[in-house]
């Protein structure tokens, strides 16, 4: 029995030999997602879109003459996975870089181990800020590109009073830190911004807005709360939660007679893809906000949409769902992501990590489905956002575009030392 | 007094640690990477990882196999072990280079300047390492006082077991806790612990660093085996045991089983926080969600899969589904779980015994195929079994 474990060591030193001994005409690139688990149902759709980026700029011939080569790894909503996963990437695959994480706490474990071993990561979803790994690049929105657009177009809007609400981890906690800052630098005053306030002992705000646990299901009391801050009818909400305690949210809001036009809801969570397994009916007529709507009216999107359902169709492997597929901002980040690594590699001409960091420092841009994006030296894109309306159909009618919008990380406590 | 049972259980415990030990760290150390016999800081990391999940799944099979208690809280105790060393570890990440702070990043974020009272003292590596143990100790003792007096058994246990590690999960997750309008920052919310530099003022992330990891968590593997070896030799074992098969009987005879089963269970507890605090430099990170129910679990899958209530069953099962796991991960990253769970039921049904019980099983059919000798019993072909 003692004999297994030795054997089973050889055998993976054995893989690790032959593993290392390769055709050379392939690029390995790594998928880094969970694809069982809590996290499987928003994740599996950015392996399924880097797999269809992979076909195409395999079929335009590859990244400097080579193909290609996927090597996807479940990372299974368990984070001390998602660190052996990336370490599993780097130091036997070797691969020249990797996409994946969605949750910030995936991020955080799997960061130490590509600052490590000098990789590359690219990170695809809206998240936090307050963080700038040199071995990651976050094509996601920044708070910048996100938050903070809406609550402008909210207040060109006339609204003049904000409910902050959201699930209980560092995302929503941090967004909405600044934007009660942001809030408070705009002229609203503390009063006017809802959910609450946290003080630690010398008084200082150290959190604002109500926050629920994950999978929280009775929001009856906090829809009331909400009704009578919307009552003077200039109020608005901030919705940070997360996943599927949006349903019963959302049924609340709606039970408790407060309409869109009485007091509009922005979630930063809720794309064109979760609305494959939510019910939009409560939402119609609610706001979202992103760097890509599926409705987006240019011939770049249109033909990206079509490839997308024709490789499904056509070319997709088996286990990917081929039924009902949209697209939304975090699949056109994670497009995006592949397209600025194929062009930093080719201006570097190297799959070398380092060179291509310096490329993509440099600032490489690549028009996509929602519009051009161009790397910065800070590790972010500057793109475009957009507002959106909630359809019936899960789609959102555009109503505001911002161009060009500069990500910047680093937001808090930026905006009231401007004023004071 | 020889602690082992048979002439086979002395060699292999002999060759395991010499191969652990002493094979295994130097191949990491002295072969050049690119030779046959090198083994990757990475390999040799992720064994490390299985070896504290080994000692976990003994720990787990301490109350189950011997004692009787299934118990559904075994990776809670071990999560808290790996918090109390993973605050020292958070603590000895230097200055971050962003906010310019000592502190965690997380409670500079969140506003507080200066370190809470309940951190202060986890900068202290002694504290650490001795508050990994004593925590998931206290916390069992505690609890296992107000659950054994209540004459709580069976799966009644169970399930409070599951219910208490369900609870601290909650509170783990939570960035802060109110209590009398005052804010008290807690250990990380949802994203725990993680980005850790230094572990006893070296570079965490160094290949010696993992090696001499590698090594504490294997010299920790063989103490317990060793100790559990022992005390089933005890008049203690013996008692333990006996509760096991009939509790009753056991505490008409004048015995407080009561009292046995909250000191196995604290020591078990014990055993679990200092797997957890070796858990987590090699992994480097550690957060609420090994709290899940589902995560202790895994234990009892472990321990079923590789044969309970023996001594290597469960070691061989920890080790045996985490390196499954680990394979088809990558290997089928669809249908992983369906060919894992085939395993599961295929144990279930048809090993009873689990892996350790497989010769055993196998012995009197492979004889049938020879068509020599008659059917030895399943007793006397697989001693290791109690």
């Amino acid at each position: 029995m003692k004999l297994l474990k030795k054997l089973a060591l050889g055998l993976s030193l054995f893989a690790l030999i032959t593993s290392a001994a390769k055709a050379d005409d392939t690029v390995k690139v790594g998928v880094l997602h969970s694809l069982s688990g809590t996290m499987a149902i928003s994740e599996t759709s950015l392996r399924d879109i880097l797999l269809f980026t992979f076909d195409e700029i395999n079929a335009a011939g590859g990244v400097l003459g080579k193909k290609i080569e996927p090597v996807v790894v479940d990372g299974a909503s368990d984070w001390p996975t998602f660190a052996e996963k990336a370490e599993q990437l780097l130091a036997q695959d070797k691969v020249a870089v990797t996409f994946g994480c969605w949750t910030s706490v995936s991020r955080k474990f799997v960061l130490p181990i590509y600052e490590k071993y000098d990789g590359l990561l690219f990170y695809p979803v809206q998240y936090e800020g307050e963080e700038m790994s040199p071995n990651i690049f976050y094509t996601a929105e920044a708070v910048n590109q996100q938050a903070i657009p809406a609550v402008d177009y909210l207040l060109k809007e006339g609204y003049e009073k904000f409910y902050l609400i959201g699930t209980d981890y560092v995302y929503p906690q941090t967004t909405n830190l600044v934007l009660f800052e942001y809030l408070q630098s705009k002229g609203i005053p503390v009063e006017n911004i809802g959910g609450g306030l946290r003080r630690d002992a010398s008084g200082e705000v150290i959190s604002a807005g109500k926050y629920t646990p994950f999978s929280h299901t009775d929001y009856q009391q906090i829809v009331a709360e909400i009704k009578a801050f919307a009552a003077s009818g200039d109020a608005c909400v901030i919705n940070t939660i997360n996943g599927d305690s949006n349903v019963p949210f959302f049924k609340e809001i709606a039970a408790s007679g407060l309409t869109a036009d009485d007091c509009p809801i922005v979630s930063y969570s809720l794309s064109e893809d979760e609305f494959r397994s939510l019910p939009t009916k409560d939402l119609v007529g609610h706001l979202g906000c992103w760097t890509y709507f599926m409705s987006l009216d240019t011939p770049a999107n249109k033909k990206f949409v079509s490839n997308f359902q024709k490789w499904l169709k056509k070319d997709a492997p088996s286990y990917v769902q081929k039924e009902g597929r949209v697209t939304c901002s975090p699949m056109v980040l994670s497009y995006n992501g592949v397209y600025l690594w194929k062009a930093a590699v080719e201006k570097a001409g190297t799959f070398d990590p380092d060179e291509v960091i310096e490329a993509l420092w440099s600032g490489v841009s690549f028009d996509g489905p929602g519009g051009t994006v161009k790397t910065q030296p800070n590790h972010h894109l500057t793109k475009n956002v957009y507002i959106g309306e909630t359809l019936e159909d899960g789609q959102f009618e555009i109503l505001e575009s911002f161009n060009n919008v500069y990500g910047e990380p680093f937001l808090k406590g930026t905006f009231l030392t401007e004023d004071s | 007094m020889n602690v082992f049972d048979s002439k086979l259980e002395t060699r292999g415990f002999i060759v395991t640690m010499i191969v652990l030990l002493f094979a295994i760290p130097m191949m990491n150390a002295f072969f050049p990477e690119n030779s046959f016999f090198h083994i990757s800081s990475f390999q040799l990391s992720l064994w490390g990882k299985y070896v504290t999940y080994a000692i976990l799944a003994m720990s787990l099979n301490v109350l189950w196999g011997y004692t009787g208690m299934l118990c559904l809280c075994q990776s809670l105790f071990f999560a808290l072990g790996a918090y109390a060393f993973g605050m020292y570890l958070v603590l000895h990440i230097g200055i971050d280079d962003v906010y310019n702070t000592p502190l965690p990043v997380f409670m500079d974020f969140q506003g507080y300047t200066e370190l809470p009272w309940y951190w202060a003292p986890f900068e202290y590596a002694p504290f650490a390492v001795v508050a990994s143990l004593a925590i998931p100790g206290l916390v069992a003792f505690v609890f296992g006082t107000l659950i054994f007096r209540s004459r709580i058994r069976g799966v009644y246990f169970s399930i409070i077991t599951q219910a208490l590690t369900y609870a601290l999960m909650l509170f783990f997750f939570k960035n802060n806790l109110e209590l009398f309008g005052q804010s008290y920052i807690l250990f990380g919310g949802n994203n725990g612990l993680n980005d850790f530099k230094e572990i006893f003022r070296a570079n965490i992330n160094s290949a010696a660093t993992q090696r001499w990891l590698f090594i504490a968590s294997v010299v920790l593997m063989l103490s317990v085996y060793l100790l559990i070896a022992w005390v089933l030799k005890t008049k203690f074992g013996k008692v333990q045991q006996a509760i096991r098969d009939s509790e009753n009987r056991i505490r008409f005879s004048g015995y407080s089983t009561s009292t046995y089963k909250l000191l196995i269970f604290t020591a078990c507890a014990m055993i679990a926080g200092a797997a957890g605090a070796l858990y987590v430099p090699q992994v480097g990170g550690i957060n609420a969600n090994e709290m899940t129910p589902a995560k202790s679990l895994d234990v009892v899958v472990w321990v079923a899969f590789g044969g309970r209530g023996t001594k290597f069953g469960p070691i061989l099962g920890a080790v045996v589904v985490s390196l499954l796991k680990s394979f088809f991960l990558r290997a089928a990253p669809d249908s992983w779980l369906i060919i894992l769970g085939g395993i599961f039921i295929f144990t279930v049904l048809f090993m009873p015994n689990g892996l350790v019980g497989l010769p055993g099983q196998l012995k009197p059919w492979l004889n049938r195929i020879r068509g020599n000798k008659p059917l030895v019993s399943e007793e006397a072909s697989s001693p290791s079994v109690p």
